[in-house]
């Protein structure tokens, strides 16, 4: 679990943190989410004193990180950066293998570890020889990953971690980020200044503007009881698309018809947000779609219409604006 | 002396043992000043790279040190440091800095702060940072630096011989002053292949992977002392006492070449340029030096010259040389030029050239002070409008002689008097009197055997043991030749002497360069 306190930090004559305070707890994300200059990423920095903060506690597992060595503090959190930072005279392996090393772990477990990763994130064996500029934007980011995961740290911290790659690829990482187990278990903080990312992979999102945070909480909290205007001026362009994604079909479920199960229809999770519902419609002349609930195994089959008053229905219950 | 034109190859292999341990000294001098260059400068390129505020100043400094013409700085170090090796490898060292430091701070600093960042979240100490890190990915930069003060080092390690730091710089210059062709090439052109070689050898290493670089960096220092030690190779053989040359004196038959072959003289050797020679002399850096018999220093510096008791040095007495046509104008020019004959001998010349030299009295001063003392001086006379040219090459010595003349020409005749001081070496006023520019200057016997009419070997070896042989050889050819006279011979001989501190001399017994070899043989 992480405790922050009252941070404040000052860059010349600017507050670039100004008395932010959040706890985390153990497994959960949190994304800092904000424009560029909202301090998230100072934020973010002063987790594992890459920057010092001027006053302010900070606490992972009831323990003050400030009064720990900051090497032994850092080489138990991991990190991963928007430009990746992969060295480039170190191989995809030796770049994995840089906070093994620091631990002094033995060449086995390096390699058993490494190849274990490789495994998970999708990587060919054959690029543990290879050097990063080998290597496309997107292998890269995963040997980032790789490389912040591989000590198997409880915490990790990501500076706009996807930022850099172009959309096809963002999309892709961002499904398989979802389904990472090594990330499950994982106390992350991520600095991002897109909405759609900071909503789709965190639990819980922090909004920042002016070094201070304004709002904190889900997904759902920001987009229906939104703090002040600035909250709902960032997501005023993306709304209906932000809502479509957040509500989940397991929400609406009270709404839609109780019909059975249809044959020869797509099925789909009740997990599932309506946008993925809508997007599974294929329009031809009385469509149907089966939403299967897990936990009670019951299916409803729904149209697109029933699905779209469903959703209206539900919107009228929620308290918002 | 070969009547034949000699080869430059046939030139290196006769002197084929001088070639290598100059061209080991030459190694030596620019591996070990660039040794203490890399060991100094990539600390101090790392600090500044560290505290910003540094870089300025630190590389502003190191920016002028280069802008220092490389003879002054080698001139700067002789008072701090004396003459050798010392001083040569301190010069090199300084403008080895800059291209290092430069490139050290240049490559650290353009380390991308991404990766940099990343080296410090991973948890890497900051001498990690710096070794794992910044040091590798900043290596090419950096051994573009050392590949650049190699070659700037190989350069100006030719000049270490001015202060007696050996080096292929002994062949260069002494070939220039001796105006031999070959012995410039035979030391320019292994420079230059040295040169060529060691940026060649770099730019290899600069090209090698990330990978493969990391196994040589641990090679280079090793090779760099290897290559550093191959300055003392030459040095570990040596004798009791040290001698300095200057290079036209090493190069040389009626030199360093004689010594060897008529006294088989063994003394250890280095090359030093006339300018620091006698002062090293006096300060016991060296201990036997070439010189000239006249020369003010002897007596300022209290050298002695050692008898040539087996005359390898020819004679150079010093005479007026005049045109025919001059003579016949001037009906008592001779008898005037001649007043001086026999009256200055070497140590009255030398007190002489002591006093403009050393006490910084004006020739005229000096001049006049001289003829006054015996008794030739005279008021000058109204002129009749015809006048006499006087010519003097361009030293101390000759300006004397050149005023002295004007007095007794003012003074004892009608004819006025034009001086053009200051030509140079012989060949500029030889040629300026053949052209009739000049009508008088004093020439020096030994020069015109040698330089002027370049007498063949067989002619020299029979007039060498006599100065009256030389004297009347030169009068004789230059009157058929040139139609210009030899008049009466000054009376002094300003020829290549050895010289030894006067204390030292006595105590070792030595006064004559065959006693200099007996002391030499003794164990």
């Amino acid at each position: 679990m992480i405790k922050v306190s009252n941070l404040v930090k000052t860059f010349g004559a600017t507050k670039a943190v100004n008395d932010i305070s959040f706890e985390v707890a153990k497994g959960e994300t949190l994304a800092l989410l904000g424009t560029s200059g909202c301090g998230k990423t100072t934020t973010l920095k002063m987790l594992n004193r890459l920057i010092e903060p001027d006053s302010g506690t900070i606490e992972i597992d009831g323990q003050n990180i400030l009064s720990q060595s900051p090497e032994l503090l850092r080489r138990s959190i991991g990190y991963v950066l928007q430009n990746n930072g992969l060295f480039p005279h170190y191989t995809v392996a030796e770049n994995i293998a840089i906070v093994p090393n620091l631990l002094k772990w033995d060449k086995a477990k390096i390699e058993k570890r490494t190849n274990e990763l490789l495994e998970k994130l999708h990587l060919p064996k054959e690029y543990l020889n290879a050097y990063p500029a080998e290597l496309s934007g997107g292998q890269q980011q995963r040997v980032g990953l790789a490389r912040a995961l591989v000590a198997d740290a409880p915490v990790l911290l990501m500076d706009e971690p996807f930022g850099a790659l172009d959309n096809v690829t963002r999309s892709k990482i961002h499904a398989e980020f979802n389904v990472l187990d090594e990330l499950k278990r994982k106390t992350i903080i991520m600095v991002t200044h897109d909405v759609q990312e900071a909503f789709l992979l965190a639990d819980r999102v922090a909004m920042m503007d002016k070094g201070q945070i304004v709002q904190i909480g889900a997904a759902k909290e920001l987009l229906f009881n939104p703090a002040n205007d600035f909250v709902k001026d960032f997501l005023k362009e993306q709304h209906l698309q932000l809502e479509l994604k957040t509500i989940k079909l397991s929400d609406i479920w009270q709404y839609l018809p109780a019909d059975g199960r249809r044959i020869n229809t797509s099925q789909l999770a009740a997990n599932a947000g309506v946008w993925e519902a809508l997007d599974t419609f294929k329009f031809y002349p009385r469509e149907n779609i089966n939403i299967i609930n897990q936990q009670t195994k019951e299916v409803r089959s729904v149209t697109f219409d029933q699905l779209m008053s469903a959703y209206s229905r539900f919107k009228n219950q929620v308290p918002h604006e | 002396m070969n009547e034949h034109q000699q080869t430059l190859l046939e030139f290196m292999q006769q002197q084929s043992d001088k070639l290598l341990v100059q061209t080991m000294q030459h190694i030596g001098l620019t591996f070990i000043s660039l040794f203490i260059a890399v060991v100094t400068g990539l600390p101090l390129g790392i600090y500044i790279s560290r505290v910003r505020k540094l870089s300025g100043p630190v590389l502003g400094i190191a920016g002028i040190l280069q802008t220092i013409p490389s003879i002054a700085l080698l001139g700067f170090m002789i008072p701090l440091l004396g003459i050798g090796a010392k001083p040569a490898i301190v010069a090199l060292l300084l403008y080895a800095l800059l291209p290092i430091v430069r490139n050290t701070y240049t490559g650290i600093t353009g380390v991308d702060s991404n990766v940099k960042e990343a080296a410090v979240a991973m948890g890497m100490n900051k001498w990690q940072v710096l070794f794992k890190v910044e040091l590798p990915l900043a290596m090419p930069v950096i051994l573009a630096g050392i590949r650049t003060a190699t070659v700037i080092n190989v350069g100006v390690a030719t000049l270490a011989s001015y202060i007696a730091a050996g080096g292929l710089g002994e062949f260069i210059f002494g070939g220039i002053s001796l105006n031999n062709t070959n012995m410039i090439l035979a030391g320019a052109i292994p420079a230059a292949m040295l040169a060529i070689l060691f940026d060649f050898l770099l730019s290899l290493l600069q090209k090698l992977n990330f990978k493969k670089v990391k196994g040589t960096v641990k090679i280079a220092p090793v090779l760099l002392i290897i290559l550093s030690c191959f300055y003392f190779i030459p040095s570990a053989y040596g004798s009791k006492l040290t001698a300095g040359f200057t290079p036209e004196f090493m190069g040389r038959q009626d030199g360093n070449l004689g010594l060897v072959s008529k006294y088989g003289l063994k003394i250890h050797t280095i090359v030093i340029s006339d300018a620091v020679m006698y002062k090293a002399a006096q300060e016991k850096e060296l201990d036997v030096i070439s010189g000239y018999s006249t020369d003010g220093r002897l007596k300022a510096y209290d050298l002695i010259v050692l008898d040539d008791d087996k005359k390898i040095f020819p004679p150079y007495y010093a005479a007026p040389l005049v045109r025919e046509d001059a003579l016949k104008k001037f009906p008592e020019l001779e008898a005037t030029l001649n007043k001086l004959s026999g009256l200055i001998n070497d140590s009255v010349m030398t007190e002489l050239n002591y006093r403009t030299d050393y006490l910084h009295q004006t020739p005229e001063r000096v001049a006049k002070d001289f003829l006054q003392a015996n008794g030739l001086y005279k008021a000058p006379q109204q002129s009749n409008g015809e006048v006499v040219r006087l010519g003097s090459k361009i030293f101390g010595e000759q300006y004397i002689l050149t005023n002295i003349y004007s007095m007794l020409i003012k003074g004892y005749t009608y004819y006025g008097v034009e001086t053009k001081t200051g030509l140079g070496g012989t060949k500029i006023v030889f040629d300026a009197m053949i052209n009739n520019q000049i009508d008088v200057y004093p020439e020096y016997t030994g020069t015109g055997l040698l330089a002027i009419l370049q007498a063949p070997s067989k002619v020299i070896g029979q007039l060498q043991t006599s100065k009256d042989s030389t004297y009347n050889y030169v009068k004789t050819e230059f009157e058929k030749r040139y139609k210009i006279k030899w008049l009466k011979p000054i009376g002094f001989n300003n020829a290549y002497a050895l010289m030894m501190r006067r204390q030292q001399a006595n105590e070792l017994h030595i006064k004559t360069i065959s006693d200099l070899k007996r002391y030499l043989n003794t164990k």
